[in-house]
């Protein structure tokens, strides 16, 4: 922590880049020192002190992470260590115990007591932007959601942040943080900020 | 329970094409012909697949007129995997575009390995609701389609050769040109916007066989003065974040792992493997290798590890050999 935080952003596919301008951006917005990573080996998640997983193509990315071991060492240093973690659409998906799909090649790292949808709102054509109700947020929130996963129940100990009429687009379960839209496309900054403080919670 | 007040939702807005372009970066789209291709790329790791009639190679062989696909094999492909499905229209055909859009692909190819249907127009990609991917040699035909409204580029190289060197050509084409761009001062600027700007002018000059001024309307309703000034501010972000507005792959003629890895490391942000994965001999190892090429693209270890028996790569074919009017990537301007 002598140098701030590090945060590790899972460089497989998909919006990767993003990310890791809106971390840097809402590091510098909370005046929070700390640096970004972008992690292609199991090695690196040794050395950071929090996780995003992006969105991207869940089948895709849950493949390279298990072959490559970051499955097991993210799995490990998530319920070993509390990790703070956030996964944005693909990586919701990632993080769900349960999912109602036919695709069986996404292995799940299971650490959220929730049952997630992929492509729950449908294929590109109904990817839809929408103002939603965020708990803790004063004003309403501009989300992004392309070919978006939903969760469809939670249980345990996962709570619901926000939802778009049944269907729940937010969780947080204790330091993991999970969404179905992309707060990465957005200059709205809220969403990161909100997991910075998260990361400054369980650090203290 | 209690429901959040929430306006109306919007879709096809230029945030949500672009970001679907966006969510395949880092990634491998393969062209497939059958259901059973499809699952196979879909196995293998890729992004998202070309929903095809016959791969490029194929369509080079046949000579003729190359449609859109049948929409059963389309549909059927749509139907048999969960990650995005591709197809291609012509270019300048918007209703195969719309018939697309109508059947739920995800994105479509408004594609040169397809014959194209108008002499004059690319089709105004803005009027839809899903994304567009197009091809470009060079930085201008790249500004034109991204201003039409295209959310993703590619390289066009030479599709069906597995002969990679014209995708290297374009992407050089563009990564020196989009340098260049930074030197440019304001005067020299305006003079590419007009060079650039300039093949709307010449098509209505021929449809109308009168000269062309700033008020008359050249391409759907637009002026060519308005043209140019949003083909000027297209270049003026390229100038600014030296590289394109949207997502750019690299395709046409990549047959290895080596090839995939070679256009990531030359700035691609993806690739697209046309004929290179079903025309050779053993499709789902080469395509596992390209996925873990474009996913290591850095790594010459894992390259070196993933390039090992994967059989005969697709035949290849000397791009001099290729008569200029049968050449693919001339289609288009």
């Amino acid at each position: 922590m002598v140098n701030g935080l590090s945060i590790g952003v899972i460089g497989i596919q998909g919006a990767i880049s993003e990310h890791v301008t809106t971390i840097k951006n809402a590091l510098k917005k909370t005046n929070t020192p700390g640096n970004v990573f972008v992690i292609r080996h199991k090695e690196k998640i040794k050395e950071i002190d929090a996780l995003v997983l992006p969105g991207g193509e869940s089948t895709t990315i849950s493949r390279v992470l298990y072959k490559t071991g970051l499955h097991d060492t993210i799995l490990e240093r998530i319920t070993e260590e509390n990790l703070p973690t956030m996964g944005t659409c693909a990586g919701c998906i990632l993080l769900a115990k349960e999912i109602i799909d036919t695709a069986k090649d996404v292995k799940l790292l299971k650490t959220m007591d929730m049952q997630v949808e992929r492509n729950a709102f449908g294929r590109q054509k109904e990817s839809f932007e929408q103002n939603i109700q965020i708990k803790g947020f004063a004003m309403p929130y501009n989300a992004v959601f392309i070919r978006a996963p939903a969760i469809i129940k939670v249980w345990g100990k996962c709570r619901v942040l926000a939802e778009i009429d049944e269907k729940i687009v937010m969780v947080r379960q204790e330091n993991i943080l999970a969404l179905s839209f992309h707060p990465e496309l957005t200059d709205d900054l809220r969403v990161h900020e909100y997991f910075l403080k998260m990361i400054k919670e369980t650090k203290n | 329970m209690k429901r959040p007040e929430v306006p109306k939702l919007k879709v096809g807005t230029e945030k949500l094409k672009k970001g679907f372009a966006k969510m395949q970066k880092g990634g491998v789209v393969m062209d497939v012909t059958t259901a059973e291709q499809a699952k196979i790329a879909e196995d293998s790791g890729a992004v998202a697949v070309m929903a095809l009639e016959r791969v490029p190679a194929d369509i080079r062989a046949d000579g003729g007129v190359a449609r859109m696909a049948d929409l059963s094999i389309i549909q059927e492909i749509m139907d048999t995997v969960s990650i995005p499905v591709m197809a291609k229209a012509r270019i300048g055909h918007f209703t195969e575009a719309q018939t697309l859009e109508f059947l739920g692909v995800d994105m479509v190819d408004e594609s040169e390995v397809l014959t194209p249907a108008d002499p004059f127009y690319h089709i105004d990609k803005h009027k839809f609701t899903i994304p567009f991917v197009c091809g470009c040699r060079n930085l201008g035909e790249a500004v034109r389609r991204i201003w039409e409204g295209a959310a993703m580029m590619r390289t066009k190289g030479e599709a069906g050769t597995g002969n990679i060197v014209e995708a290297v050509r374009h992407q050089r084409m563009v990564t020196t040109m989009t340098r260049k761009l930074g030197e440019l001062d304001k005067n020299e600027m305006h003079n590419l916007t007009e060079e650039y700007s300039n093949s709307y002018k010449k098509s209505t000059e021929i449809l109308t066989g009168r000269k062309v001024d700033d008020s008359t309307i050249v391409f759907e309703e637009y002026t060519y003065e308005q043209i140019k000034q949003g083909i000027f501010e297209v270049l003026e972000e390229i100038k600014k974040i030296q590289r394109f507005p949207v997502v750019n792959f690299a395709a046409g003629g990549i047959a290895t792992p080596a090839d995939a890895a070679m256009m990531m490391q030359m700035g691609s942000d993806g690739v697209f493997v046309g004929s290179g994965i079903f025309k050779s001999q053993n499709p789902r190892e080469r395509a596992k290798a390209i996925v873990e090429a474009v996913t290591h693209y850095d790594e010459p270890a894992i390259i070196a590890k993933v390039s090992k028996n994967l059989g005969d790569a697709m035949d290849g074919i000397e791009i001099e050999t290729i008569p200029p009017e049968q050449r693919l990537q001339e289609r288009g301007w």
